[in-house]
């Protein structure tokens, strides 16, 4: 594995990340309320007194956000933990209601795990997971709606949040991105979170600090809230940066959390939020402790969906297809899933090569995704099948399959209506190669003192007079016969 | 251990109480009496002994994940000091 | 009047909920100037009530409690009745939900006469940090008309009951809240089992020791009203699932066999002879009712109060971290957020309640969290085995309920520990969680009441009333307030 370092005025410098990845769990009703955990809706509609954190209000805790929680452990090959707590984070702040944060902070539901990513380089890298607790979403301060106040919106008070922290085994800016896209892969294929990090659903803080190669940690800085891959990869980048410069220049870089500033790509220091930190952790009194059943922990196991790389290791064994295409194909549930459709009973390669070829190109040319495709995994397959029953041959396939992306129509019809049929009748080639072979005596001539090359000439001028429906091996020998 | 002033002053900021210097001063001397009549606990040998986290000792019973609540934003901003249209209002916070 | 026998001409038509409800309405309104037993006082909703209460007595669907005027400490939340936990905090509040005690009383029948003062908050042991004023003790030493506290933080619903403004109240009890001011006023007073009665809409002090609780004339009284108060609530997860037993009954148990535990560690150096003297007398009367009288040991007894005063101050700094003048309650506005809270908070809390802030968030915060609040903790665990290897051998212990009988207006507040020194025999089963009952025992030299405690295993809250009403029997107290209803003060 080619190992990224940066380079200073005093030498190589290594980078040391460690993300806590928060993702929002998928439930109907929020973690300790009955209010609904749906994104959006109309100011402080999805807010129970709970949520607001009125007198003598009590938290009741959520059953399916603790097993998506723990489906969530599963996925990351983590040890699920039969007890944990729930503690109370102490701090004041708009959007948080009751002046604390109901968290895990001692003992959390799910304990150390592993998540491998792939590098560009094609090599394999294992990051370890320490954690993974549940707490409670905070409310929305919005500062620009209203000249002279800050207003508050608590419908994503109390909504479920998993924070999955990893160890601080992540090197380089790249490997940070493909950390974050592989817990965003998997928590979408567990159908635990949805990802979706323009709507916050997902979140990172990133912890960054620099050393020279060999040394121990340096003081480490916190990232607060970066919402999306790249901007996580250019954060990575920058504050490591920044580091380097403060020791290289004699300074000490101080533990404290920054913001990054996408449009100036740099992070900068968040001392509104620095004063006094002091979370005053202690046992949440409201609740009691979370005692699960092996047997329902087995339950969830068993139920548990096949996990992208089970699927991309089966999916080159079942299918044949290369390790790269099988990676390319399993990136998305619903990818995988029109795939599998798709190569059922067929040449899964020519499959995987369709999928990952004209019609992924098609997609992006046309801005659709597979749920919104104009082409179905049962046409395509269709089309796969004219393609090996010898109908059309594969130059015509391109065709009919633009056709289909325009006009949705199936390929029979299209190939019906437009009469493109693969010509296999000997007679009808044999005609058309006796033609080409009339109106080019000299080059027949030129073949004949040996330029073979001019073969390929011949078998094209064929095709071209068959609007290219002919049968390429036909053809071939046909000519092959006439030039004796 | 007993509280200076400026350790009165630190919790004050920690707890958003507003103290001024007379009352910082009655804090301490009622805050380290206090202090002082715990510190007792000091005898006390616990060692091995698991905290008592809780009133009630038994496992936490989970709730069906079903909307029952919410739904009344205008009971929820009834009894706000300040309010725009169904938002809570406060100082403009510059960040 | 009791409330058993309240019912019981209820019942008979002898008399109707509204003319009950109408003469507690005039006596509050002669009586609260004087003794500010009450914040808010609803008269006119307390007459509907007793008029929808007579109808249910007609058509024969009537209960222990239809149509008995109660006392709600101003700490239940109640639907479209401000609620203010005696702060200022919260003096615009009027809360949009019922706490789950109160709705059940509604649903009984209960007729709720207004919310009665406490102590801010819950905080403190003789109703002086009320942001409403201070509560008068009806009681007077013999040939003084001194002001006494009635005890603390129920002083309100103690003061009302005792004066006859009320047939019972409900009371909250964190470190001895209802048992103390039961002590004080010559009433009985139960703190069930943590977990018996549901916390929801109760306006927390410290989660893992508050616990609802009747306040009435008669052990029988407090468990006609612990009936309809108990019970198992999804809406609180420290609330216990399982079976309200038939209370009323057990009063009658009797103590016949029953093995009574006499901790040593009560018998503090100091303590006054006449208490001793009634404790001992508690003994006998048990011994006499065919009791088993056993000497046990509780040795962490003194460390209870020092734990009390980690444990209650640090869950409340949390707990109070809410009212920041956001979404409900007094707000005072500043240049910023920051200062919005901290002008609010400063204006809004009272001295008590911010002590016990500023001490809770002391003993949590970084470096001091193990040496103070991990420490109590452990210590506490110590408190519960006590009390568990006790009842392996015991059914219920007996101890007197306070060091005192009540105090005069402004005694004790030299510093605030001296104040907390109240709470001695109260807060060790606040902590272990069990139930304790107060009984009305005797008077003092002075002529003021005296209480005994009587302490159960968790959920045995039946033997608890039992040998509680054991020792009412035998009493026989029969005293009455100086100020009260009907006697013009
Ligand atoms: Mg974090
Ligand atoms: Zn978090």
């Amino acid at each position: 594995m080619s190992s990224y370092v940066l380079e200073g005025n005093t030498g190589t410098w290594e980078i040391v990340v460690g993300l806590e990845v928060h993702a929002q769990v998928v439930s109907q009703a929020k973690l300790f309320s009955g209010a609904s955990a749906e994104y959006g809706g109309a100011p402080n509609a999805h807010v129970s007194f709970v949520d607001a954190g009125f007198p003598g209000m009590l938290p009741v805790i959520n059953r399916e956000c603790v097993a998506q929680a723990v489906r969530t452990g599963l996925g990351l090959q983590a040890q699920i933990n039969l007890v944990s707590r729930f503690d109370r984070k102490n701090y004041f702040y708009a959007d948080l209601p009751n002046g604390y944060q109901i968290s895990q902070f001692a003992h959390p539901v799910v304990g150390t795990g592993i998540v491998e990513i792939e590098l560009q380089d094609g090599t394999i890298k294992k990051i370890g997971i320490t954690r993974l607790h549940l707490e409670q979403d905070a409310g929305k301060s919005m500062h620009d709606q209203h000249a002279s106040k800050s207003v508050i919106d608590l419908n994503r008070a109390g909504v479920g949040l998993m924070e999955i922290v990893s160890e601080p085994d992540i090197r380089s800016p790249e490997e940070a991105g493909a950390y974050l896209r592989k817990i965003r892969q998997i928590v979408r294929y567990l159908g635990t979170c949805d990802g979706n990090m323009e709507e916050g659903s997902m979140r990172a803080d990133v912890n960054v600090s620099v050393r020279k190669p060999g040394e121990a940690f340096r003081t480490r800085c916190e990232i607060k809230n970066v919402n999306s891959v790249r901007f996580v990869m250019h954060a990575v980048e920058a504050e490591a940066q920044r580091q380097i410069a403060v020791w290289e220049s004699g300074g000490v870089v101080e533990q404290e959390t920054r913001l990054y500033d996408p449009a100036k790509g740099e992070t900068r220091s968040m001392r509104s939020k620095e004063d006094a930190h002091d979370y005053r952790y202690f046992p949440e009194p409201d609740l009691l402790p979370l005692v699960l059943e092996q047997e329902w922990v087995d339950s969830l196991k068993a139920a548990l969906p096949e996990l992208p790389d089970d699927k991309r290791r089966r999916f080159c064994e079942q299918y044949g297809i290369t390790f790269y295409d099988a990676g390319v194909l399993t990136a998305e549930q619903t990818t995988a899933d029109f795939y599998e459709s798709v190569a059922k009973g067929r040449d899964a390669k020519l499959a995987a090569n369709w999928i990952s070829g004209d019609f992924f190109a098609a997609l992006n040319r046309t801005g659709k995704t597979i749920e919104t495709s104009p082409v179905s995994a049962l046409a395509l397959g269709q089309l796969l099948d004219l393609i090996s029953d010898q109908t059309i041959n594969g130059r015509i396939a391109k065709d009919v399959f633009e056709e289909m992306v325009e006009t949705g129509a199936s390929p029979s019809a299209i190939v019906e209506a437009k009469g493109l049929r693969q010509v296999t009748d000997t007679g009808a080639i044999d005609q058309a190669v006796t033609a080409v072979l009339a109106a080019n005596q000299d080059k027949v001539a030129e073949y004949k003192s040996g330029k073979d090359k001019l073969f390929g000439f011949f078998v094209g001028q064929v095709m071209k007079a068959m609007a290219g429906k002919g049968n390429p091996a036909l053809v071939n020998e046909a000519v092959k016969k006439q030039l004796g | 251990m007993s509280l200076d002033t400026a350790t009165v002053r630190r919790i004050a900021k920690l707890a958003r109480i507003r103290v001024d210097d007379a009352e910082v001063a009655t804090l301490q001397t009622e805050l380290n009496s206090i202090l002082g009549y715990v510190e007792q606990l000091n005898e006390v040998n616990v060692d091995g002994v698991e905290p008592l986290t809780g009133g009630a000792q038994m496992a936490m019973r989970l709730r069906e994940d079903v909307r029952t609540d919410g739904e009344i934003a205008e009971k929820i901003l009834a009894n706000a000091p300040d309010r725009v249209d169904h938002f809570f209002a406060v100082p403009k916070v510059v960040e | 009047m009791t409330i058993a026998e309240a019912g019981a001409a209820l019942a008979a038509k002898k008399i109707s909920a509204v003319e009950l409800t109408a003469a507690h309405n005039a006596a509050i309104a002669v009586l609260n100037p004087r003794l500010n037993a009450y914040i808010t006082a609803t008269p006119e909703l307390a007459l509907t009530q007793a008029q929808a209460a007579d109808a249910r007595i007609a058509a024969g669907g009537a209960g222990a409690l239809t149509g008995i005027p109660l006392a709600i400490k101003d700490l239940f939340c109640t639907a479209g009745s401000r609620t203010t936990a005696a702060s200022n905090i919260l003096r615009p509040f009027v809360p949009p939900y019922e706490s789950t005690v109160t709705q059940q009383l509604l649903d009984a029948g209960a007729v709720f006469l207004g919310k009665a003062n406490l102590d801010e908050f819950a905080m403190g042991s003789a109703n002086i940090t009320s942001a409403y004023g201070t509560v008068e003790n009806p009681w007077k030493r013999n040939g003084s008309d001194a002001k006494l506290v009635p005890g603390g933080s129920s002083g309100g619903s103690a003061a009302a009951v005792a004066a006859r403004l009320a047939l019972g109240a409900t009371g909250t009890d964190t470190g001895g809240s209802i048992r103390q001011p039961a002590s004080f006023t010559g009433l009985a007073g139960i703190k069930p089992t943590y977990g018996r009665c549901s916390r929801y809409g109760i306006i927390a002090f410290s989660s893992s020791l508050d616990q609802a609780g009747p306040i009435a004339r008669t052990v029988e009284d407090c468990a006609i009203l612990l009936q309809a108060m108990a019970g198992f609530d999804a809406k609180d997860s420290t609330s216990a699932e399982r079976a309200v037993p038939d209370f009323r009954a057990a009063v009658k148990g009797g103590v016949k066999g029953k093995k009574i535990g006499i901790p040593a560690e009560y018998r503090t150096d100091g303590m006054s002879p006449e208490i001793l003297r009634l404790w001992e007398q508690g003994v006998a009367w048990l011994k006499a009712e065919g009791a088993e009288i056993r000497e046990i040991s509780l040795p962490h007894t003194k460390y209870g109060l020092p734990v009390y005063y980690i444990v209650a101050p640090a869950e409340a700094s949390s707990n109070l971290a809410r009212y920041d003048g956001v979404r409900f309650g007094a707000r005072v506005d500043g240049e910023d957020l920051i200062d919005m809270y901290e002008r609010t908070r400063a204006a809004g809390f009272g001295a008590e309640v911010k002590r016990r802030i500023m001490i809770g968030t002391y003993v949590l915060s970084a470096g001091y969290y193990d040496a103070y609040y991990l420490k109590a903790q452990k210590v506490r665990a110590l408190i519960l085995r006590d009390f568990q290897t006790a009842f392996a051998d015991v059914d219920a212990i007996l101890t007197p309920t306070a060091p005192s009988a009540a105090f005069g207006l402004g005694e004790k507040m030299g510093d605030p520990v001296t104040m907390y020194l109240n709470d001695v025999f109260t807060v060790p089963a606040s902590l272990a969680g069990v139930p304790a009952m107060s009984v009305p025992a005797g008077l003092s030299a002075e002529g003021l009441p005296l209480g005994l405690q009587v302490i159960g295993k968790h959920f045995d809250e039946e033997t608890v009333l039992s040998v509680s009403a054991a020792l009412e029997r035998a009493a026989g107290f029969s005293a009455l307030p100086t100020i009260r209803a009907g006697v013009s003060a």
